[in-house]
C-alpha cells in the first residue's frame, strides 16, 4: 500500500481539490444524508437520550480523572486472565510490539478487525516492513485497501466511493473476483465474503482494536456490523489488540450506557449486530495467546489540556462527521488524517501538539463553528469550544517573530475596536474609501443598494465569490449623534 | 427597566438601517432604549480566530459601555452568543472576572421581545413572500427555538414559506468565510439554492453577518432575492420593504 496522509497540504488547499470532485460531492451528500436521517430517527425514539449523554460524559470524565488507577486495574485484570500486557508510548513502539509478535510466531500474514488505533499508528505499513501482510476484513476497509486508497470516514472509511466505483475496484484488484460482477450490493458483499473467508480460515494471527476495555474484569469489547470481526477474534491462535489508553471503563455496568449511545449515534441502529467480548484466555476456545498493547501516542498530551481533554471521551461513533456541513462537502481526505471531520479537527492537534506543522494547525480552523457536531455528540464533547480554544493555542504558538498579515490585521482591529472614537474615525475612512471604490462598481444588490464586486486582496477573498454591500454614507453611530 | 441596544460593529458600519429598525421597533413597544456611544464590538472576531490577547481590550470596552443596564438587546444571535458564552474565556485569559459579568444580560432581539416583553405580535406589516434562515448561533448556542418564527407569523400580510434544510449552516462562520473561502462558498451555494427553491422575494435572518454571506451569493447569482434582518421586517409597517 502506497497511499499515505504524510505530506498532505493544509486544509484549505486539500479542500479545494475535494470541492471540485463532482462524484465525491454527490457520494458524500447522499451517504451522510442517509446516515443523518437514520440516526435522527433512532435517537428520537429514546426519551431519556439527554440523560444518557450526560451519563456517558460523566463516566468518561470520572475515568479520565483517575486514568492511571483504572489502567493499572485493567493491566492486573488482564494479566490475571493470562493476557500479556504491553505499554506503548507512541506509534513506533506499538508497531514494534505487534511486529515482534508476528515475527516470533513466524507468520507472514495477519487478519485485522476494523480498528482506528491501528490506522492511527500506521500498523499495516509497519508490518509490511517486516514482511507481514495485514488483511483488512471490514468490508469498507477492504475496499480502501484494495483500491490503494485512504480512509475518509471513521465508521465508513469508503464513504467517498459509490457502488459502481467499488465494483471497479473489486474487478481490478480482488484476486478471484467473480466474472461479470455487477454493482448490486448483495453481489459485492458476496464477492468480499468469498475473498475473506479463505483468509479467516488460514490466518494464525489476528490484530484488533477495542471499543471498550473493562478494568474490573479485563474484558475487551468490539462492536461491529458484519461478523468479520468475530471471525478474526475467534479463529486465529494469536490475537493482539491495540487499545488507546482512553478506552478503559471501570465496570461492566458502565457499558450499559455506551452500548446504547454508540450504535444509535454511529450506524443509526438500535443495537449493533455483533458485540464481541472476551476476558482473557479460555482453554480450548478461541485464541490461546492474547496480547494487549495499551497505546498512548499523544493521549496523555491531550489529557494535559484542560479544555481539550474532553475529546478523550470520544467513542468514535462518527455522528459529528455525518452532521458536519464542512465534512459533507470536503470529505475526509482533506483533513489529512485517519480522524477526519469535527472530531479530527480537535483530536489531531491535541494528539500531535500545535505549532508543529501547518497542516495540523489548519485543522481547528476547518469549521464554521455551527455547533451541529456538539448537538449530535453522544458524549457531549463541546467541539466548537475546543476548536476555539485550539485556535488560541495555534495563535499563541506563533506569537513572537514577525507577525503575519492576519496577526497584524487582528492587532489593528483590536486597537480600533477597543475605543469608540477610533472606531468612528475608522468608519469615516471606510466611507471615503467606499465612495472611491463604488465609482468603479456599477453593481446593485437586490433591493437597489450599491455593491462592491471586485476588491483587491485581501478583499478579493470575499468578492471572488460574493458581492459586498458598499458601506453606507452614514454609519449608525453618526446617524445617532445627529 | 434600563435597556441598552448593542447595535454590533457590523450593523454600525454596514447595516445602519437595522440599528434604526431596532430602536423604532422598541419605541413602538414602549421601550426607551439607550445607545451607549462607547460601544464598539463584542470581541468575537478575535476570539473565534484565536486572538485572545487582542480580544481583551475589546471586551473591556464592551463591559465599560454596558455597565449598569438591566438588559442589553442585540439584533444578532452570534454577538449575543459571543457575549454569553465566550466572555468568560476572555475574562480568564485577562485574569479579570468582571469581564464576564455583562454577558448574561445580553439578549438576542427575539428573546427580548418574546421572553421579556411577552409579545409576539409587534404590530408589523410586510406584504411579501418571505423565507427564514435560523442562524446557527441563535439556534444552537442560544437556543432561541421558534421565537423568531412566532414573531414573523404575526406580521400582517406576510407570506412565510419554509426554507428547506433550514437548520444547516450557511457557511459564513466569521473569518472562516475568508480563511476557508472555497468551503464557505460551497456551503453558501447550497443555502442560496434552497432559498431560491422557495421562490421567496426576501430572505430573513437574525444575523446580518450570515446575510452578508448568503446575500452576497444571491446577488452574484442575480437571483433577485433580497436579504433583510428580522428587525427590519418587524419594524416595518408599510407596503415597502
Amino acid at each position: 500500500m502506497s497511499a499515505t496522509f504524510v505530506g498532505m497540504p493544509a486544509f484549505p488547499a486539500a479542500a479545494r481539490e475535494a470541492l471540485a470532485d463532482t462524484q465525491l460531492r454527490r457520494n458524500l451528500a447522499h451517504a451522510t444524508g442517509t446516515i443523518r436521517a437514520k440516526r435522527a430517527a433512532v435517537v428520537g425514539e429514546v426519551a431519556e437520550w439527554e440523560e444518557l449523554r450526560l451519563a456517558g460524559a460523566a463516566i468518561k470524565d470520572n475515568t479520565l480523572r483517575h486514568l492511571d488507577e483504572h489502567l493499572l486495574t485493567l493491566e492486573a485484570s488482564l494479566q490475571a486472565r493470562g493476557v500479556t500486557v504491553h505499554w506503548a508510548r507512541d506509534a513506533r513502539e506499538a508497531c514494534d510490539v505487534v511486529a515482534r509478535i508476528a515475527v516470533d510466531h513466524g507468520v507472514d500474514e495477519v487478519v485485522k478487525v476494523k480498528s482506528m488505533a491501528t490506522q492511527e499508528i500506521g500498523l499495516n505499513e509497519a508490518l509490511a516492513e517486516h514482511g507481514v501482510t495485514a488483511w483488512e476484513t471490514d468490508l469498507a476497509e477492504l475496499i480502501v485497501q484494495l483500491g490503494d486508497d485512504l480512509p475518509s470516514h471513521i465508521l465508513v472509511p469508503a464513504i467517498h466511493r459509490n457502488r459502481a466505483e467499488i465494483r471497479d475496484i473489486f474487478r481490478r484488484e480482488m484476486a478471484g473476483a467473480p466474472e461479470g460482477l455487477t454493482d448490486d450490493p448483495a453481489e459485492l458483499a458476496g464477492a468480499a465474503r468469498l475473498h475473506l473467508r479463505e483468509k479467516f480460515l488460514r490466518a494464525k494471527m489476528a490484530v484488533s482494536g477495542a471499543n471498550f476495555a473493562v478494568a474490573e474484569t479485563g474484558t475487551l469489547v468490539v462492536v461491529e456490523s458484519e461478523g468479520n470481526g468475530r471471525m478474526c477474534l475467534t479463529l486465529p491462535e494469536v490475537l493482539v489488540s491495540v487499545v488507546g489508553l482512553e478506552k478503559v471503563v471501570p465496570t461492566w455496568s458502565d457499558l450499559d450506557v455506551f452500548l446504547q449511545l454508540l450504535p444509535r449515534s454511529s450506524t443509526g441502529e438500535r443495537m449493533n449486530p455483533y458485540t464481541s467480548t472476551w476476558s482473557g484466555v479460555t482453554p480450548g476456545d478461541g485464541p490461546q495467546e492474547l496480547h494487549v498493547v495499551l497505546l498512548d501516542n499523544g493521549r496523555t498530551r491531550a489529557l494535559a489540556d484542560e479544555v481539550g481533554r474532553q475529546a478523550l471521551r470520544c467513542i468514535r461513533c462518527s455522528a459529528c462527521l455525518n452532521v458536519c456541513p464542512v465534512y459533507e462537502r470536503t470529505g475526509g481526505h482533506a483533513y489529512g488524517s485517519v480522524y477526519p471531520g469535527p472530531i479530527g479537527a480537535i483530536l489531531n492537534p491535541l494528539l500531535k501538539g500545535v505549532g508543529v506543522d501547518e497542516q495540523t494547525d489548519s485543522l481547528p480552523y476547518a469549521s464554521s463553528l455551527c455547533g451541529a457536531c456538539f448537538e449530535a455528540c453522544p458524549v457531549r464533547i463541546d467541539i466548537p469550544e475546543v476548536l476555539v480554544h485550539l485556535r488560541s493555542r495555534v495563535v499563541d504558538a506563533h506569537r513572537g517573530g514577525a507577525p503575519k498579515p492576519e496577526a497584524a490585521a487582528m492587532k489593528t482591529a483590536s486597537w480600533i475596536l477597543s475605543d469608540a472614537r477610533r472606531l468612528e474615525f475608522a468608519e469615516r475612512g471606510l466611507g471615503i474609501a467606499s465612495r472611491a471604490l463604488t465609482r468603479f462598481g456599477r453593481r446593485l444588490l437586490p433591493g437597489g443598494r450599491r455593491a462592491l464586486s471586485r476588491l483587491p486582496w485581501p478583499g478579493s477573498l470575499w468578492t471572488d465569490t460574493r458581492d459586498l454591500p458598499a458601506p453606507p454614507r452614514e454609519p449608525f453611530r453618526a446617524w445617532w449623534r445627529r | 427597566m434600563k435597556v441598552a441596544v448593542l447595535v454590533t460593529c457590523i450593523n454600525d458600519a454596514l447595516f445602519p438601517d437595522t440599528g434604526k429598525a431596532v430602536f423604532r421597533l422598541l419605541r413602538r413597544l414602549g421601550v426607551d432604549a439607550d445607545f451607549p456611544a462607547a460601544q464598539t464590538c463584542c470581541g468575537q472576531p478575535m476570539v473565534n480566530t484565536g486572538y485572545l490577547d487582542e480580544a481583551v481590550p475589546v471586551v473591556r470596552a464592551f463591559t465599560r459601555a454596558f455597565a449598569g443596564y438591566d438588559y442589553v438587546v442585540t439584533p444578532s444571535g452570534s454577538c449575543a452568543g459571543s457575549a454569553r458564552h465566550q466572555h468568560g474565556l476572555v475574562a480568564r485569559r485577562a485574569g479579570e472576572p468582571q469581564l464576564a459579568e455583562t454577558g448574561p444580560k445580553v439578549l438576542e432581539l427575539s428573546e427580548f421581545l418574546v421572553d421579556v416583553l411577552g409579545v409576539t405580535d409587534v404590530g408589523a406589516a410586510f406584504p411579501h413572500r418571505v423565507t427564514y434562515h435560523p442562524t446557527c448561533h441563535s439556534l444552537r448556542m442560544l437556543g432561541v427555538g421558534d421565537k423568531p418564527l412566532r414573531l414573523l407569523r404575526a406580521v400582517r400580510g406576510i407570506d412565510l414559506v419554509e426554507l428547506p434544510a433550514a437548520e444547516e449552516c450557511c457557511g459564513f462562520g466569521g473569518t472562516f468565510a475568508v480563511k476557508n473561502a472555497e468551503t464557505s462558498t460551497a456551503m453558501g451555494a447550497d443555502k442560496a439554492r434552497h432559498v431560491r427553491e422557495t421562490a421567496a422575494e426576501v430572505l430573513v435572518a437574525g444575523d446580518n453577518s450570515c446575510l452578508l454571506h448568503i446575500g452576497g451569493l444571491l446577488s452574484r447569482q442575480r437571483s433577485g432575492v433580497r436579504v433583510l434582518h428580522l428587525a427590519d421586517v418587524l419594524a416595518s409597517t408599510g407596503e415597502e420593504p
